[in-house]
């Protein structure tokens, strides 16, 4: 997995509650995975309306997406994360984030942060304010976001992931040091509940 | 101390806490679908790694199948995606429920089925409704793709345990009013990110009542809250649905099964992170009128207002009735209908044909709506044709199809046209998920059916049966 540590660029505003996966990265039958992934993100949106935030000349390289609560609910498509990588987006700055995409950007090395509503309200002025015209820096060791005026905005992250991220650990390499103990459980579960064991139709 | 069943399931599974403190939780059962298997596959083929349990994975082929009814001879080849994960999966040994397999069909409505996906068991699937097993009192983990090749490379997931949540349904339900509407309303009250982060128990008399293929329904949409996963306890009621089932156990082994499954049981004094109460009593047949599965209303109600939100929100509500054309105030019952669409892994198993059949039986469409009948696996659709229901709808005038997820997110190709209305059984009313521009309601079958008859939506409770 990419690593990340940190990055500075355009945050681009997406205030809106409830975006979904299918908005996201809109996929229908000419447009599925092997596709463009570069294109895919917010396809329907930037196709349908010419003000579309992603349309304007100065969000055209984003770094940062901010957006409200409930950020990509949905669909488990990781596509949606593909596709925010694809343009560069590298982190995801919002209220409140679905769980199975939180746990795709972290496979991706992207950050998704969750603001508490007071740092969001400030960090959402901020970007708003700047309209794509100065960069945000965003910096994981120190955990912090510094807005072009110099504003410092703190965010929480569980230590676990915060290290995973900067040193772009292999998630399934860790789970197969364990191996030994995956094959002792199956052994255990072999005698004290076979059924699970083995699944095959019997008819 | 008193445990829940959500709690018993995760400690019956753990194999080791990793150093990055998540747990790693061993995967039962993981049935992958065409859309994501093939990628996850190749990576692992990149990456040099296998898959470790091949004999604890299938592939079905759900999501991009043509659903035309004679394609298990004309669309045998299916999509690009399902021929990259044929070619895979005989790589690694892994069985697919391939086109014309008569077990062939969603991998959620397959699952429990088959009698593959048991009670107190994990199941893991690369996608977001893989919560439907908790009708059979399962522990669904839905996943993305990267997780997808975890599981194949492990058979087990590593993930941080989840906090937990009851909703307990009270009440009794009236005639006519569905699992589909109990949930509906459960998203409605308490908000369609209510969930997040949560393991759902759903519980209470309403629970215990529903049949199993009910409680399939109702944990289906568990992530449309945003729950981690969501499910029913497993009861005897569980236990005989599956019994018998092609891949349950069997004999001495059943009885042993039987007696470890009826441990998994939340104990009385057991404690919830967070708890909550929704009445089901007064609950009649239930609607969407939005863009998200909250926005939902009774059909006897009118469209709300937006300042029935707070006001941060009441863009988005505006912009919601303007994608669905309608207008604060206003009644739903009565507007017209364009397309109905009964499928889909939250409302198409037997039962639901069940209840469509007993409203179209001896009618006709209403003109122009186009309509469209998709079972959720091939077992059903063969269910159903020995009950003569494909002639029935026929006969009305719906089209019968194979297999597959279909006109549920447009996979295959078959959508609805801009601004069209559709009245559909599954479970997602995103924006342009069924064609750009389209209307979506959710609905429950039974008022799926009412609609293609009337032609407008209508109370499925008005019109007599057969
Ligand atoms: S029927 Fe719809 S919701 Fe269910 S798995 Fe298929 S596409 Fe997803």
């Amino acid at each position: 997995m990419e690593a990340f540590i940190s990055t500075s660029g355009t945050a681009v505003p997406l205030l809106l509650d409830d975006i979904n996966t299918d908005q996201i990265a809109p996929a229908d039958k000419s447009h599925g995975h092997g596709s463009d992934m570069k294109a895919m993100l917010f396809r329907r949106w930037k196709e349908g309306d010419p003000n579309f935030v992603f349309n304007r000349p100065q969000y055209q390289s984003p770094r940062i997406l901010v957006a409200k609560d409930n950020f990509a609910c949905g669909s488990s498509r990781e596509s949606a994360v593909w596709c925010m990588a694809a343009n560069g987006i590298r982190v995801v700055v919002a209220r409140s984030i679905a769980d199975i995409f939180k746990e795709n950007c972290l496979r991706n090395g992207l950050l998704a942060i969750e603001l508490p509503l007071d740092k969001a309200v400030l960090f959402e002025e901020q970007v708003t304010k700047t309209d794509g015209a100065q960069p945000f820096a965003v910096d994981l060791p120190s955990q912090t976001i510094t807005c072009p005026d110099g504003t410092k905005i703190a965010f929480e992250i569980r230590e676990a992931e915060k290290i995973a991220l900067l040193e772009g650990l292999d998630d399934i390499g860790i789970t197969l040091k364990h191996k030994a103990d995956i094959e002792a459980f199956e052994a255990k579960i072999k005698k004290t509940k076979p059924w699970l064991q083995k699944a095959e139709a019997h008819q | 101390m008193p445990q829940t069943v959500f709690a018993k399931i995760w400690d019956a599974h753990l194999v080791t806490k990793r150093s990055d403190g998540r747990d790693i939780i061993y995967v039962d059962r993981h049935i992958m679908h065409d859309l994501h298997a093939p990628i996850a596959m190749q990576k692992i083929v990149d990456a040099g790694r296998t898959v470790l349990r091949p004999h604890l994975t299938w592939s079905s082929q759900d999501h991009s199948v043509s659903i035309q009814p004679d394609r298990d001879v004309t669309a045998r080849e299916g999509s690009p995606f399902n021929q990259k994960v044929r070619v895979l999966a005989q790589k690694f040994g892994i069985r697919v429920f391939d086109i014309g397999d008569s077990e062939q069909g969603i991998s959620h409505v397959i699952g429990p089925e088959l009698g593959m996906v048991l009670p107190g068991s994990t199941y893991a699937c690369p996608d977001s409704h893989a919560c439907t097993v908790g009708g059979v009192g399962a522990m669904a983990f839905a996943c993305g793709t990267t997780e997808l090749e975890h599981v194949l490379a492990t058979q087990s997931i590593a993930m941080l345990r989840p906090k937990t949540m009851r909703v307990n349904l009270t009440g009794k339900l009236k005639p006519g009013v569905s699992a589909k509407d109990v949930i509906m309303r459960v998203i409605a009250q308490l908000g369609a990110d209510g969930a997040r982060g949560y393991v759902v128990e759903y519980a209470g008399p309403v629970a215990e009542a529903l049949e199993i293929e009910g409680r399939l329904t109702l944990c289906n949409m568990s992530i449309e809250w945003g729950a981690r996963s969501g499910l029913v306890a497993p009861d005897e009621k569980t236990f005989a649905w599956l019994k018998g089932r092609p891949y349950a156990p069997t004999g001495a082994e059943w009885d042993a099964a039987l007696a470890d499954w009826r441990q998994f049981k939340t104990d009385p004094g057991a404690t919830f992170d967070k708890e909550h109460t929704v009445d089901c009593g007064g609950l009649d047949p239930q609607i969407t009128w939005g863009t998200n599965p909250g926005q939902v209303i009774g059909i006897g109600d009118v469209v709300p207002d937006p300042s029935s939100v707070p006001p941060e929100r009441r863009d988005a509500f505006n912009h919601s009735l303007e994608y669905m054309g309608l207008k604060a105030g206003q009644k739903i019952e009565g507007l017209p209908v364009d397309v109905v669409f009964i499928g889909s892994c939250n409302n198409a198993r037997l039962s639901d044909l069940d209840e469509v059949a007993k409203i179209v039986k001896g009618k006709k469409l209403a003109s122009g709506v186009r309509a469209l009948i998709v079972p959720g696996s091939s077992a059903v659709k063969r269910a159903a044709e020995a009950k003569g229901y494909d002639k029935v709808f026929k006969d009305a005038g719906f089209m019968w199809g194979a297999s597959g997820c279909s006109m549920c997110a447009g996979g295959e190709g078959i959508v609805a046209a801009k601004g069209q209305r559709v009245l559909s059984t599954t479970n997602r009313n995103f924006e342009n998920r069924q064609g750009a521009g389209v209307r979506t309601h959710l609905v429950s079958p039974a008022m799926a059916a009412a609609a293609a008859i009337t032609g407008k939506i209508t109370d499925s409770r008005a019109v007599p049966t057969a």
